[in-house]
């Protein structure tokens, strides 16, 4: 019987499990890692980034969000929307053809692979005779054409990828009808571009390498004109009414050629070398764009002088007299431009840049050409990120406050929207306002709204200005010379050289409700700042806090400190630095905690920690936790050597990337290059390590950085006896020691005037000598104790200080649970012992369950060496849950994860990607977006009959004109009104007809 | 205790407290405690040290064993001039010293030995630790066998449970200076299953460190492969995982491996058995050590571990209990801008244990007396109350 009732209980226990916790990798935050093609469909008005990992990302409107993935690991090289329709087909470096789809699916969309193909040519012929270089979709949407290396074009029927041979345009064809004056009929080489005819979808112009281009009637299967240009072809542009084509080439010169004359007699309409006199390198892209009144706007990338500027990453925009060379950040993978108008062939609006590591958008109709700031694919790397620090439940003054100050730094951005609207977000309003705190390589601290599926900048904060830096910040290279040719004009933030590696910040806590932020850096620098709506000039304040006290025998041999301004300083409104405490010796800081209702900050580096009044700015305490004989934590950096070697080692492969001149679809050869130099790399990895062995060696207190502090925490709990609980500051090592201290913090009135004083009161030495990376003080009920003036703000129940407090210590390889006051070990959990992995990360988080929204537990969220994300109870150390998340060799990705309050996390999945994840069945944050299909102007007799399921969204309204537009009507209605409306219909859309008409009527009448 | 003899204790202590070159000694003899102060560079050898011992408690005729506490909570020998230096070395701030009466009641050392002891109060017959105890007691005054001068570092157990192919060790790492002393890598495992042959991936020993705990032992050897650590299976797992598992277990070691000379098996015998194995620290023991004892021993139940309790993984548990805590208010106050001061005296009479100080962070000036819990607990159950 009563092995019944336990089976039962544990039953209900497991559907409780289920409720609370769920493991979901819901967004992708960030730009992507080696972006390597860019696609843009006016109709839809999404963008589609491929990558080189073979991830393939859509976006639209903000929040407006598709991924996909590749079963293949290659690189995409192309990617191309069939007009008018919801499919987009990718082009591989495997030369694989993938199409894609958006389907409807519970009323949102989302993207899926239909099919693939891969060229295959006769028996016996050459691999290049099949290697596609050019694509084309045609405009009629049932057409591939196929350009290869070979110089053939192949036709494809899609969607269903039908080889179409008596299509196909092969080579001999075309060189038997080429005139015999074109120079000495030579090998035309592969086909470098195919375009078609605006005007007539029957035509199509054929680009050879060498330079030959051949208009070709589809329709009649022959040769109508050839345009014998003799420089390597880079690209091709026929012109909006199909009168001229734009041809571009490798010498840095482009072409108009005149397709006006009836025959054969086409002429050089005009050729220029925009950046001439000296050699040039090649235009890789040339797009010219009509207006309504005036002159064309002629927009190209590259074609700059090869002496002088030849490692410019540039897109020249030349309208009227008015000409600018945008020098971008980093290679340019393609561009697009955004035109105005119902059927999007009006004005040119925006031109869309992709470059390796970041998106610029530039508004083409405001005075001056600004840039539009990007609401996603924002460049998280510009500087390399750090460290992170995330806050969940901004208060709204806050919020607004940051808001206002970062509005101040982004007056040079254009007032227009965001031209990329395609899709609608239907994801709920975030419910509360989060905040991601990231810290870069640069000094600087950026600010993000992590509310929802769009992680956008609010604030950046430099801490650089406080410090006399090497580099002068104004010497600005931006800054062009009147006159100056070519006329540059820098855009873009990706910045990835730091000056000074010692302004790199290692740790930042913000106090959501005081507005003080703390942040601390590489060189053992600990800023204390305050938030400003005034601009205001002021000295900060330096103190030095020596760590050793008095250690014998010390050698530091690492970086110096930073030196700081004497001098008042001007700091923008926003967060301010008023003090600034440095460690000595300048380690990096290891461990930082805030508490800003007693004023107090304490910082840890691997020499000791210390708690300085930021108050009184007085000095309250500093513990020396360095083992006299760690040689190595008392000279300095662990590896300096190494890392002086690594970067010497990483500097020569940026030289030698930046001199690789890419054309776009060779990265086909980059790639291997790349490969080739990993495997080199992996290789010389392994000689060094030769044989892999690992010691088996119990950790002693001899071994090195036992002292390094690894983490400190500020409680209110009962530490000197159990009936009157008293401030304490806790602080763990790297040689499982925990340091207890009690703090007297005089009250609120004199706290101005008295000293704040802290008395050692315990230690405790873990036998099994792991790391320390958590301390959480239990109240009670067990529930860990709430931060600073989170209760005063009424945001958190006051803690249970009645039962007796316990004190959890989370070594990386135990999770322990002391009583407190007395010290005694209550219960463990050991983690390594039994499977080997090492707790990495934690947090506390609050799960809310799925079912009812008043039950809610806390956890314990941890992440291991292994990449898992596992969930504790509290306070009985209990395994909940345990979901992979990280494979574990992504080392880097696993040390930046960050978790919230609510079960989710962030990681590092790139430099330049945050993944964000969810462990709680409740709290999500994932884009819902639904996206139609447009509303092409073919007519229905000269589509092909729609496949059932294939963009669904409309697939019903196609059929008839009239439920056609009464779709339209009732989702406007619905858009309008009520989501769940919209959902059923949705619903019912995917469902048969009939229904559909009820349903309709039923919406209508509501 | 005489009063002059207390008082001339008091007078020497308070120096003793405060110069680096004296130890404060504290010796226990049946329920009787001493407590004197000793030069550390000035004094002699053990046999000095023995002779004032020998004053100290009256003791003339007696031949006795000298014992002294680690700062581990073991209880180990002192016999000769070396491990005399160790312990006056290790003192921190107090030796310890536990006399006992040869041909009495003597234990094997090996891992915790003092709370083993402790534990071992309330359960005649049921010696936990060190197989020959229960043995010389029956049978006393005759002693067979070495252990009461020496130290258990390893034992075969559970040989009666496991295949005969393979061989679990428990390596006692605690106490002893010496390191573990092994690496192991990635390899392949032959494997004879049903299907065939199957190689699957393994974890094998690669390198034994000279004079380290596993080469003293004989019992591993060089391409072992590793099959369990503390009882649980290693299959699938990575070499970083399994070298964590090793780590964290590294107090209390319990390997089973498939020893890559199967020549020197242990076949099973019908009865419970397991073997205990006993090398010295210093000079290397052999297998053939270990073989020989396989006398029928009424030690059979000496052994706590078998394989259901590492599967239950708990018999390991009071290693880990061993996390030292300073307690409390009696931490040096800390003053922000000079370094505390040396405490001049320390209570008069106190009943407060003094620690067998495993805290080497002697930066608190031992001041005051550090309690350790576990000595404190054991001195409790033993039943003594400290007086000076």
């Amino acid at each position: 019987m009563k092995r019944f009732k336990r089976h039962g209980h544990e039953s209900q226990r497991d559907r409780l499990k289920h409720e609370l916790f769920q493991f979901t990798k819901t967004v992708e935050h960030g730009f992507p890692h080696q972006p390597s093609a860019l696609g843009y469909s006016p109709s839809l008005q999404l963008m589609a980034i491929g990558t080189r990992s073979g991830a393939i990302k859509l976006y639209g409107a903000p929040g407006v969000e598709f991924m996909g993935l590749h079963d293949e690991n290659a690189a995409v090289t192309q990617v191309f929307f069939m007009p008018h329709q919801v499919e987009l087909v990718t082009l591989l470096d495997d030369n694989s053809l993938h199409m894609w789809t958006l389907r409807g699916h519970k009323g949102l969309s989302e993207l899926l692979e239909i099919g693939r193909f891969m060229l295959t040519g006769p028996p016996g012929a050459p691999p290049s005779v099949t290697r596609v270089t050019a694509v084309l979709a045609h405009s009629s949407g049932e057409l591939l054409l196929l350009g290869t290396e070979g110089g053939h074009v192949f036709v494809v029927e899609v969607p269903g990828f039908r080889e179409m041979e008596e299509r196909n345009i092969s080579l001999d064809q075309v060189t038997s009808c080429v005139p015999d004056d074109y120079v000495g009929r030579r090998n035309l080489e592969h086909v470098e571009a195919l375009q078609e005819n605006p005007v007539n979808s029957n035509q199509v112009v054929i680009g050879y390498g060498r330079g030959l281009m051949v208009v070709w009637d589809l329709e009649r299967h022959c040769a109508i004109r050839h345009i014998p240009a003799t420089q390597q072809l880079e690209s091709m542009w026929w012109t909006e009414d199909g009168g001229s084509i734009l041809s571009s080439h490798s010498d840095g010169s482009y072409c108009s050629w005149s397709l006006t004359g009836e025959d054969d007699g086409e002429e050089e309409e005009k050729s220029d070398i925009p950046y001439g006199n000296f050699p040039c390198k090649a235009i890789t892209k040339i797009v010219q764009l009509p207006t309504a009144a005036g002159p064309p706007f002629l927009l190209f990338s590259g074609g700059m002088p090869r002496a002088s500027y030849g490692d410019r990453h540039c897109v020249t925009v030349i309208h009227s007299k008015t000409q600018v060379a945008f020098d971008f950040t980093s290679r340019i993978i393609d561009f697009f431009v955004v035109t105005d108008g119902p059927d999007h062939t009006g004005e040119p609006s925006a031109l869309v840049v992709l470059v390796e590591e970041e998106l610029v958008v530039i508004d083409l109709q405001t005075e001056g050409w600004p840039v539009i700031e990007t609401p996603y694919l924002v460049p998280l790397h510009s500087s390399a990120i750090t460290c992170s620090h995330h806050v969940s439940a901004i208060p709204l003054k806050l919020w607004e406050r940051i808001a206002a100050a970062g509005s101040l730094q982004n007056t040079h951005y254009s007032k227009k929207p965001w031209p990329i609207t395609g899709g609608q977000n239907l994801a709920p309003d975030p419910p509360q306002r989060d905040l991601l705190l990231t810290g870069h390589e640069d000094g600087t601290v950026r600010f993000w709204d992590a509310s929802g599926v769009c992680l956008s900048p609010l604030y950046k904060l430099s801490t650089a200005p406080v410090f006399h830096a090497d580099a002068d910040p104004n010497d600005n290279m931006s800054q062009s010379a009147e006159g100056e040719w070519p006329p540059f004009r820098k855009v873009g933030c990706f910045d990835p050289y730091s000056d000074d590696p010692r302004l790199g910040i290692q740790k930042i806590h913000l106090c959501k409700y005081s507005g003080y932020l703390t942040v601390a850096g590489t060189a053992g620098q600990v800023l204390m700042l305050e938030l400003n709506d005034e601009a205001a000039e002021q000295t900060v304040e330096a103190k030095v806090m020596d760590l050793l006290q008095g250690q014998e025998g010390f050698r530091w041999k690492g970086h110096t400190q930073l030196d700081v301004r004497e001098e008042p300083v001007m700091f923008p409104p926003g967060f301010q630095p008023f003090t600034v405490v440095q460690c000595q010796p300048p380690a990096v800081v290891t461990a930082l905690a805030l508490h800003s209702e007693w004023k107090l900050v304490a910082f840890g580096t691997s020499h000791g920690f210390g708690i300085f009044d930021y108050l009184q700015k007085n000095k309250v305490l500093i513990k020396c936790t360095l083992n006299p004989s760690d040689q190595l934590a008392m000279e300095g950096p662990l590896s300096r050597v190494k890392s002086i070697k690594k970067s010497l080692r990483q500097s020569f492969r940026r030289i030698r990337r930046s001199r690789v001149s890419l054309r776009k679809h060779h990265i086909s050869n980059n790639t291997k290059i790349q490969e080739a130099n990993a495997r080199l790399e992996a290789e010389l990895a392994e000689m060094e390590l030769a044989p892999v062995q690992r010691k088996i060696e119990a950790r002693s207190s001899d071994d090195s950085f036992t002292g390094l502090v690894r983490t400190l925490y500020f409680a209110d709990t009962f530490l000197s006896d159990s009936s009157h609980n008293t401030p304490s500051l806790w602080a763990g090592t790297n040689g499982g020691g925990v340091f207890a201290y009690i703090l007297s913090v005089p009250p609120v009135e004199r706290r101005a005037d008295e000293p704040v004083t802290a008395q050692p009161a315990k230690e405790i030495q873990l036998m099994h000598r792991a790391p320390v990376v958590g301390i959480v003080a239990l109240d009670g009920h067990g529930v860990p104790l709430p931060e600073p003036l989170e209760t005063a703000h009424d945001l958190a129940r006051s803690p249970e200080m009645h039962g007796s407090h316990h004190l959890l210590v989370v070594s990386e390889e135990q999770f322990k649970v002391f009583t407190l006051p007395k010290v005694s070990s209550k219960t463990k959990l050991k983690l390594t012992a039994v499977d080997g992995s090492r707790v990495r990360r934690v947090g506390v988080a609050w799960f809310v369950s799925s079912k009812a929204e008043d039950y809610s537990e806390v956890g314990l969220v941890f992440l291991t060496n292994q990449g898992d994300v596992q969930v504790l109870s509290l306070p009985h150390i209990k395994m909940q849950v345990r979901y992979p998340c990280i494979r574990r060799e992504d080392v880097s990705g696993i040390a930046s994860c960050v978790f919230t309050k609510q079960g989710q996390g962030f990681y590092l999945m790139s430099p330049s990607e945050f993944e964000r994840f969810s462990v709680s069945a409740r709290c999500l944050v994932e884009p819902r977006c639904l996206l139609e299909a447009p509303l092409h102007p073919v007519s229905p007799s000269q589509r092909r009959p729609q496949t059932e399921e294939a963009s669904s969204t409309n697939s019903n309204a196609r059929d008839t004109e009239d439920a056609e537009s009464a779709a339209r009507h009732v989702m406007e209605h619905a858009l309008l009104n009520d989501e769940k409306v919209l959902q059923e219909i949705q619903k019912s859309l995917e469902g048969d007809q009939t229904s559909f008409t009820e349903n309709n009527v039923k919406s209508a009448v509501a | 205790m005489s009063r002059q003899q207390q008082q001339q204790q008091q007078q020497q202590r308070t120096p003793i407290r405060h110069t680096d070159s004296t130890v404060e000694v504290k010796s226990k003899f049946e329920a009787e405690y001493r407590r004197f102060g000793l030069k550390r560079n000035s004094f002699g050898g053990f046999k000095e040290f023995y002779q004032i011992l020998q004053t100290i408690h009256h003791i003339h005729g007696d031949d006795v064993l000298l014992e002294y506490a680690d700062i581990h909570g073991d209880l180990l020998p002192i016999n000769n001039d070396e491990n005399f230096n160790k312990a006056v070395s290790l003192a921190n701030p107090v030796l310890r010293i536990i006399i006992t009466k040869k041909g009495g009641e003597s234990t094997a050392y090996c891992t915790n030995s003092l709370q083993r002891r402790r534990k071992g109060l309330g359960l005649p017959g049921l010696r936990p630790a060190g197989s020959s105890t229960t043995l010389s007691k029956n049978k006393s005054g005759i002693m067979i066998g070495p252990p009461q001068d020496f130290r258990q570092i390893s034992s075969i157990i559970d040989v009666d449970i496991l295949p005969e192919t393979h061989r679990r060790v428990r390596l006692h790492k605690n106490g002893s200076n010496k390191p573990l002393g092994f690496y192991i890598r990635d390899g392949v495992s032959v494997r004879v299953t049903p299907q065939g042959v199957e190689k699957v991936p393994g974890v094998f020993i690669s390198r034994l460190v000279r004079s380290g705990i596993a080469e003293s032992t004989g019992l591993l050897a060089v391409n072992d492969e590793i099959l369990e650590v503390n009882g649980i299976d290693v299959a699938g797992k990575s070499l970083d995982q399994v070298t964590a598992m090793m780590v964290a277990n590294s107090h209390n070691l319990i390997v089973t491996v498939k020893p890559v000379n199967q020549r020197n098996n242990i076949a099973p015998r019908g009865s419970k058995n397991s073997m205990g194995h006993s090398g010295s620290v210093g000079s290397g023991g052999s297998i053939g050590s270990a073989l020989s004892h396989d006398s029928p021993s009424p030690a059979s139940q000496s052994n706590p571990i078998t394989a259901s309790s590492i599967a239950e993984g708990d018999s390991y548990e009071e290693d880990d209990d061993a996390d030292v805590i300073l307690e409390s208010d009696c931490l040096p106050s800390y003053k922000s801008h000079a370094p505390s001061p040396l405490r001049g005296s320390i209570p008069q009479s106190t009943s407060l244990p003094h620690s067998l100080s495993a805290s080497a962070a002697s930066h608190h000036n031992g001041g005051s007396a550090h309690s350790v819990r576990s000595s404190q607990e054991s001195m409790r159950e033993d039943g003594n109350v400290i007086t000076l």
